[in-house]
């Protein structure tokens, strides 16, 4: 917790979660949920890569069973997340482990490599940074900071001008007032991303407008909390 | 008006004219979020329910937990607190709750971090257990939590509440501040006895360590949520009896900060010092260990 400045209650009393660590568990369930959301539907492989601390202590702390349980869509505190690994066999979806010794900047960091029906594959790295809270610091290949404390579109594109300025013309029209906007690519004129912090809940037609704006607009992505009834 | 602290002595301030830390933390979070008050009450009430869910399941035992060292303490501890415990009923029995909350967590069950995962049964076990014996409404447990969660905020923000970052008086120290603090207001104490039973709390576990065994949330931090308990529990009828402490909360929280920032890292969460190194503590660790380090 280092944004200490402007705490909500609800930062001091909580999160809700499944125990027993904010950072090892809640964390790691959160981390695997961001990025099976940005790797999509019917996934069907993933393998972690667990890097600092996580490579040490995950099974103590059930980081295994909290990263499984996130790509399955469960959040932190979800009651099923200690059965994942059960779950995760009836769904049919094939996990496996690899510690890896390399340095990393973060202490509690995972690369999560997915592989779906299609056969497309995506790569995530993110790291628990402590308290729950989280950062994705690489989407396939492109490095990103991506907090996911926010409603977030994060868009993948062809670098080049103007499709700032048609997304933002889009939210615009839907209402969406930006909190935090960054791009970031692989070179001028090659692949890039774009994430877009927002204020307003997105809309499930969000998707379809932003794509419309642009041909080079592959893929967008929304990232947010499921409404809670 | 908004609604602004950043200290204790501007936390008081607030109160004046407004009542309670429990009004003026929802206020605060009314101003923040843009959402009703109702809605921001209706969510802590929530969080209520998990904490009961939590001290119920807790306290009926047979759990198992990742490192097999804990989950049974609380039930037994609840056990004895029917037949005259030495310390009396009510402080023991908010002993076992406490106990059972943070078992649950070490055993993957379902929690409310308070102010963290590791230190989440001082809360719910002290505030539940007291409501009971004193006939308090959930609406007034609530309010504490309120209460509470303006107290860790002070400390989070001008020390820490991360065992990697203080050591564990960061940690249970934290909740039991939280917990006194809220004790008091429930009890009809006024904002300023909340602080002072706050500044005791943290007081008497200066300096506490945090060494897990094999670096797990079990041994002893069941332990130390059952001492958070009792020290919240005394703290806060210290403070409604009158009596002060001498050295003002914000003076205390800055000291926490400081021999926090002293402790070598061994004795803050890595499990390299105090009883984490035991032989006994060792030998566990070992026989935890099932992958070899790379």
């Amino acid at each position: 917790m280092n944004q200490t400045a402007d705490l909500s209650v609800f930062d001091i009393i909580g999160p809700r979660m499944i125990g027993p660590s904010s950072s090892h568990t809640a964390g790691a369930a959160r981390l695997a949920q961001v990025a099976g959301k940005i790797a999509g539907p019917d996934i069907t492989e993933v393998v972690f890569t667990l890097y600092g601390s996580f490579s040490h202590t995950s099974q103590g702390h059930g980081s295994d069973r909290a990263l499984v349980a996130g790509i399955l869509g469960m959040g932190p505190d979800d009651e099923r997340l200690r059965n994942s690994f059960s779950i995760a066999r009836q769904q049919g979806l094939r996990f496996s482990f690899e510690v890896s010794d390399e340095e990393t900047p973060n202490a509690n960091t995972v690369r999560i490599r997915t592989m779906n029906r299609a056969g497309r594959s995506c790569s995530v790295t993110g790291v628990s940074v402590g308290g729950g809270a989280i950062l994705i610091t690489e989407i396939n290949g492109v490095a990103v900071e991506l907090a996911g404390e926010y409603p977030t579109v994060i868009l993948e594109y062809m670098d080049k001008p103007g499709i700032i300025a048609a997304v933002s013309t889009a939210l615009a029209q839907e209402r969406i007032n930006i909190a935090f906007m960054r791009v970031f690519r692989h070179g001028k004129g090659r692949k890039a991303f774009m994430v877009i912090e927002t204020d307003q809940l997105l809309p499930p037609g969000l998707t379809d407008h932003i794509k419309s704006v642009d041909r080079d607009i592959a893929q967008v992505l929304l990232i947010q909390e499921e409404v809670q009834s | 008006m908004i609604i602004r602290f950043t200290s204790g002595k501007e936390l008081l301030a607030c109160c004046e004219g407004r009542g309670a830390i429990w009004e003026v933390m929802l206020l605060r979070e009314c101003q923040k979020s843009g959402r009703t008050r109702q809605e921001i009450f209706d969510e802590m009430a929530e969080s209520l329910e998990i904490m009961k869910r939590g001290v119920e399941r807790g306290l009926k035992g047979g759990l198992r937990s990742m490192g097999g060292l804990v989950g049974d303490s609380a039930r037994k501890a609840w056990l004895h607190s029917e037949a005259e415990p030495l310390c009396g009923r009510s402080m023991f029995r908010a002993v076992a709750a406490s106990m059972a909350v943070v078992e649950l967590n070490a055993c993957m069950g379902r929690i409310v971090a308070a102010p963290t995962a590791g230190a989440s049964g001082i809360l719910p076990g002290t505030l539940l257990t007291t409501a009971q014996e004193q006939g308090w409404p959930d609406e007034r447990v609530v309010e504490g939590l309120f209460t509470a969660g303006a107290i860790g905020f002070l400390i989070a923000r001008n020390a820490t509440v991360a065992g990697a970052d203080g050591g564990c008086q960061a940690e249970t120290g934290s909740a039991a501040a939280m917990a006194a603090a809220a004790l008091v207001e429930m009890a009809g104490g006024t904002p300023r006895q909340a602080l002072h039973a706050a500044a005791t709390a943290l007081k008497n576990v200066m300096g506490l360590v945090c060494d897990p065994v094999a670096g797990l949330v079990e041994s002893p931090c069941v332990k130390r949520n059952a001492l958070g308990a009792a020290n919240a529990m005394v703290s806060a009828d210290l403070a409604l009896a009158g009596v002060e402490s001498i050295i003002p909360f914000d003076e205390v929280v800055d000291a926490m900060r400081r021999v926090g920032a002293k402790l070598p890292s061994e004795l803050r969460e890595t499990a390299l010092g105090g009883i984490a190194t035991t032989p006994t503590g060792r030998e566990i660790a070992a026989r935890l260990q099932k992958t070899p380090e790379p």
